[in-house]
């Protein structure tokens, strides 16, 4: 057993996500400046702000889909380094939902689900298959298995991808605008699974701009801006509130109509 | 003021209309809608019968087809006698008589594995594949050129004909598509290195023309190895095909690759897989599918540029019976082997042609509702 993975083992009451002084440029602009944010196990985070904030970038970085230039990032006890073998460490433990799905077009629903058990935690694949039927029945789209990604509607799609992260069983649940690309009849069914997936514990961070879904089951609510955590406050505060300005003009221009 | 409306009762779903037609249906509706698309089809019709009823009349009707010498040729149209009497060599080139009974079985189980893999039904894909891929070639390196097990070897330079000509193109096209994938990937890599060596490597080979290739693969290339070390005629010019259209392969590849939207990959990260898997379970698999036309497109073109090899010596189906045309007993059939050599290679071409359509109508599941 290597250190990281003594460091991994579930250790109560270390933070899931400690996050410190992260900075990140695109060639010469900072798109993320001085981001402390530290998460606790079974923590629900909704992070929100304007486009261009910076607020997709810095869960991306969580997984190392983006790399950062300064700071550090530990998930679950393993500290982030540029080392591949610490990377794909880390990502087993984190599952990621994107905006558009992307899941894999020339798979059905099930092998889209099974690929990564398969591959990545060397299961059987009729262990694999099993699970994936599992998850799938959780978000309830278990009797689409058979189908291919480009039958199935958005809002279908987006819950055969939570399902897939989920088959990965782990620790951590990164949202990425989950329903900005949802037809507006499907986003309940998708908040519908991720309220469900909050209610039985899971950590997750959520970029999205769904407040009602804020209310329910945030405990705490982060508003970026220009690249920096403008506010963070549990959701009464942050709605009832807030304290800096430039997150009462956000929540009247994303509340006020 | 209008009244609001609304609907109390749903529409059921009905059949559609039938849409069949029949033949005279079709001829109406795809030659004859209207008097000028009538006239241009009788035209074109026209046109079509008088160009291809002398070539008939020459290939069939006027033609002779059996016997064995010139004294046969009694008709006023094609000889194919000369064929005929020359189809050993035209097949086996100066392969000895007596083994090519070798070349036969090589054929034969060539056939077998490619229509195996080719047809979806049959089972154990990927064993028969591994066969065709390891097991295959050896068993026909060792039949072919002898030398071992009591077989008495058969030097490359006796090689010849259709022979020459398949084993040239299915070891290019064998060897090419995986070298042109591991190309395409590194020229697409974020090592300095790595894309520093493929984009040099696939510059150089698509910038020279494939005669250059040869020339120096037969020529040049034993200049700079020491006298002592002997490779073989044919072997260079193999590897050199090989290297020359996988240059072109990387391009098609890469062209996929770029299709692929940087989702896919990112998925793949996010679960975890690395890149080998990445790319061999997702881009891959979705970025090969979107160029099987160019894939194709460069077997065709590799099949066709396989006569090439006739500048360096070797006697492939074109050469073979450019050959058969200086026989004193054959003068004067230059027609008939140009025109049966041009048959051979489409046929082949065509299939591919074909087979590659069939595979992409398969394969289009992503979009399929």
């Amino acid at each position: 057993m290597s250190e990281a993975q003594a460091a991994a083992a579930p250790g109560g009451d270390k933070p899931m996500i400690q996050i410190e002084h992260l900075n990140k440029w695109y060639g010469s602009f900072h798109v993320l400046r001085d981001i402390d944010l530290t998460v606790t196990r079974g923590e629900r985070i909704v992070i929100c702000g304007p486009s261009g904030s910076g607020k997709s970038t810095m869960i991306r970085c969580i997984n190392h889909l983006e790399e950062h230039q300064q700071g550090s990032i530990v998930v679950n006890g393993i500290p982030m380094n540029h080392d591949i073998k610490r990377i794909e460490q880390i990502r087993r433990n984190v599952g990621m939902v994107f905006q558009h799905f992307n899941l894999f077009p020339h798979l059905t629903v099930l092998e889209n689900c099974c690929l990564a058990q398969i591959w990545v935690q060397k299961k059987p694949r009729a262990e694999a298959e099993k699970t994936a039927m599992e998850y799938l029945e959780r978000v309830q789209i278990a009797n689409q298995a058979k189908k291919y990604p480009g039958q199935l509607s958005g809002g279908q799609q987006q819950r055969v991808a939570i399902a897939r992260a989920l088959c990965m069983r782990p620790e951590v649940m990164l949202f990425d605008e989950p329903t900005s690309a949802l037809d507006p009849e499907m986003i309940k069914e998708v908040l519908d699974v991720m309220i469900e997936l909050a209610h039985e514990g899971m950590t997750m961070l959520c970029v999205t701009h769904e407040m009602g879904f804020a209310k329910t089951v945030a405990d705490r609510v982060i508003f970026m801006d220009q690249g920096q955590i403008i506010e963070e406050a549990p959701p009464e505060t942050f709605f009832n509130n807030p304290r800096s300005e430039r997150t009462q003009l956000f929540l009247s221009q994303i509340l006020g109509h | 003021m209008r009244e609001s409306t609304f609907r109390t009762q749903m529409i059921e779903a009905r059949e559609a209309p039938d849409q069949r037609r029949g033949i005279s249906g079709w001829l109406r509706a795809n030659l004859f809608n209207g008097p000028l698309n009538s006239v241009v089809s009788v035209a074109v019709i026209g046109l079509l019968a008088w160009i291809l009823w002398p070539f008939l009349k020459w290939a069939v009707v006027d033609a002779n087809f059996l016997g064995s010498t010139r004294e046969d040729c009694t008709g006023s149209g094609a000889c194919w006698v000369f064929i005929s009497a020359r189809f050993e060599s035209i097949i086996y080139g100066f392969y000895p008589a007596a083994e090519r009974w070798r070349v036969d079985i090589v054929f034969a189980l060539m056939a077998v594995l490619v229509a195996w893999l080719a047809i979806p039904r049959l089972p154990k894909k990927r064993l028969v594949g591994l066969f065709t891929l390891v097991g295959f070639p050896i068993i026909a390196w060792f039949l072919l050129l002898g030398g071992h097990f009591g077989l008495p070897e058969v030097p490359t330079r006796a090689w010849g004909g259709l022979m020459l000509t398949l084993t040239v193109a299915t070891v290019g096209i064998v060897g090419s598509l995986p070298l042109g994938v591991i190309l395409a990937l590194g020229r697409r890599s974020k090592m300095p290195f790595v894309k520093s060596v493929c984009v040099i490597f696939i510059e150089f080979w698509r910038g020279v023309p494939l005669i250059t290739v040869l020339f120096m693969a037969s020529v040049m290339l034993p200049l700079f190895v020491p006298g002592n070390v002997e490779f073989d005629k044919l072997l260079r010019a193999l590897i050199g095909i090989m290297f020359f259209w996988s240059a072109y392969m990387a391009e098609v590849v890469r062209g996929g690759l770029q299709a692929i939207g940087k989702g896919q990959n990112e998925a793949g990260q996010a679960l975890g897989l690395g890149y080998w898997q990445r790319m061999g379970l997702i881009i891959l698999p979705q970025a090969l599918k979107l160029v099987i036309p160019g894939i194709v497109n460069t077997f065709i073109a590799l099949f066709k540029d396989t006569s090439l090899v006739l500048i360096i010596g070797l006697f492939d189906l074109l050469a073979i019976i450019r050959a058969g045309l200086t026989d004193s007993n054959w003068l004067g059939f230059s027609t008939e082997g140009y025109v049966f050599a041009a048959l051979v290679f489409w046929i082949f071409c065509f299939s591919m042609s074909r087979y590659s359509q069939y595979i992409e109508r398969r394969l289009n599941t992503s979009y399929r509702r």
